[in-house]
């Protein structure tokens, strides 16, 4: 491929091996979708805490985002 | 050297909420303020909006008075900030398990391809069908569909595009990269069309008197912010993700 030639492959490292990324993609993976929740998704069809503060709180962000809100 | 890559990845994705804020507040908060305010006019599907105060849900938690002025400020700050590290973070898990695997080019190259793909296949096929809503279309009753037709949609979309990347690379061997790659994007088309047909269409715009205008730059703004946040991921991360591996590459071979 022409990408390759301005990098040549002898510089190029070979790929992370499997058992180093999978912790970190199990834990941050599963981080990530928790944060994801909270801003897009929490206290609309589910909800994690009760009342409105967390939905109220994100409110423009959830909205701009795309996220369905109320 | 994960460890390294994701908290880059993470990093980036301050960056890339900070940027995605500060865009959010000139391009899309004025669309925000005039939908709120026609809430709180007609009071549509909502409770009473008191003045300066969204209180849109008083119905269900009177307790809840966040002030306008939080909703804009520091509430959308946290909600573009979470948002930009959570898929600076995806995105750097998603390249250490695709570079030097499913991609041969360097690793800026590859940033760049990921983020145009989460872009794809996150934000825009799936707002195609499920567009952003501003405040005051929506109502509260439909939370529950509306909440499990876009997931399951931006589900079927990020399937639909490994899927097509799969083909891909299938193909490219016995048929060229070219070829491979425009026969695994048509796959992907062609999956989410079929997806977006079967799956419910939910129009609660019309028949709400919202006005068309402001509907279409708060979606135009919706879809821009997000761009932002994709842009700087795929530019800012693909320099970080060349360091981190040249370093890598350098310490092996000493």
């Amino acid at each position: 491929m022409a990408e390759t030639a301005a990098f040549p492959a002898a510089s190029l490292p070979g790929p992370i091996p499997v058992g180093e990324i999978l912790p970190w993609a199990v834990f941050a993976g599963l981080l990530a979708l928790i944060a994801l929740y909270f801003i897009g998704a929490e206290q609309g069809a589910t909800a994690v805490f009760s009342g409105m503060g967390v939905h109220e709180f994100v409110h423009d962000g959830r909205h701009l985002l795309g996220f369905p809100c109320h | 050297m994960m460890g390294q890559l994701l908290l880059r990845g993470m990093l980036v994705g301050i960056l890339a909420g900070l940027l995605a804020f500060g865009f959010a507040r000139v391009f899309g908060e004025p669309q925000v303020a005039r939908a709120v305010a026609l809430e709180g006019e007609g009071g549509h599907h909502h409770g009473e909006a008191e003045a300066g105060e969204h209180d849109h849900d008083a119905a269900h938690d009177p307790g809840a008075g966040i002030s306008r002025g939080t909703q804009a400020g520091i509430g959308l700050l946290t909600g573009t900030t979470v948002y930009g590290v959570a898929l600076g973070g995806v995105l750097a898990l998603v390249f250490a398990g695709v570079q030097g695997r499913l991609s041969a080019l360097r690793p800026r190259a590859t940033v760049a391809l990921l983020a145009l793909g989460g872009f794809v296949a996150l934000v825009l096929v799936p707002g195609l069908k499920y567009p952003a809503n501003p405040p005051a279309v929506g109502s509260p009753e439909t939370i529950g569909i509306r909440t499990a037709t876009f997931f399951m949609m931006l589900l079927f979309s990020v399937g639909a595009m490994i899927l097509g990347v799969m083909i891909a690379r299938h193909l490219t061997a016995a048929h060229g990269a070219w070829t491979a790659w425009l026969v695994g994007i048509g796959a992907y088309v062609v999956l989410v069309a079929l997806v977006m047909l079967m799956m419910p269409t939910l129009d609660e715009v019309s028949g709400s008197g919202f006005p068309a205008g402001t509907l279409w730059e708060f979606r135009l703004a919706s879809l821009a912010i997000r761009a932002v946040v994709w842009a700087v991921l795929g530019i800012g991360f693909g320099i970080a993700a060349e360091r981190v591996l040249a370093r890598g590459n350098h310490q092996a071979r000493a």
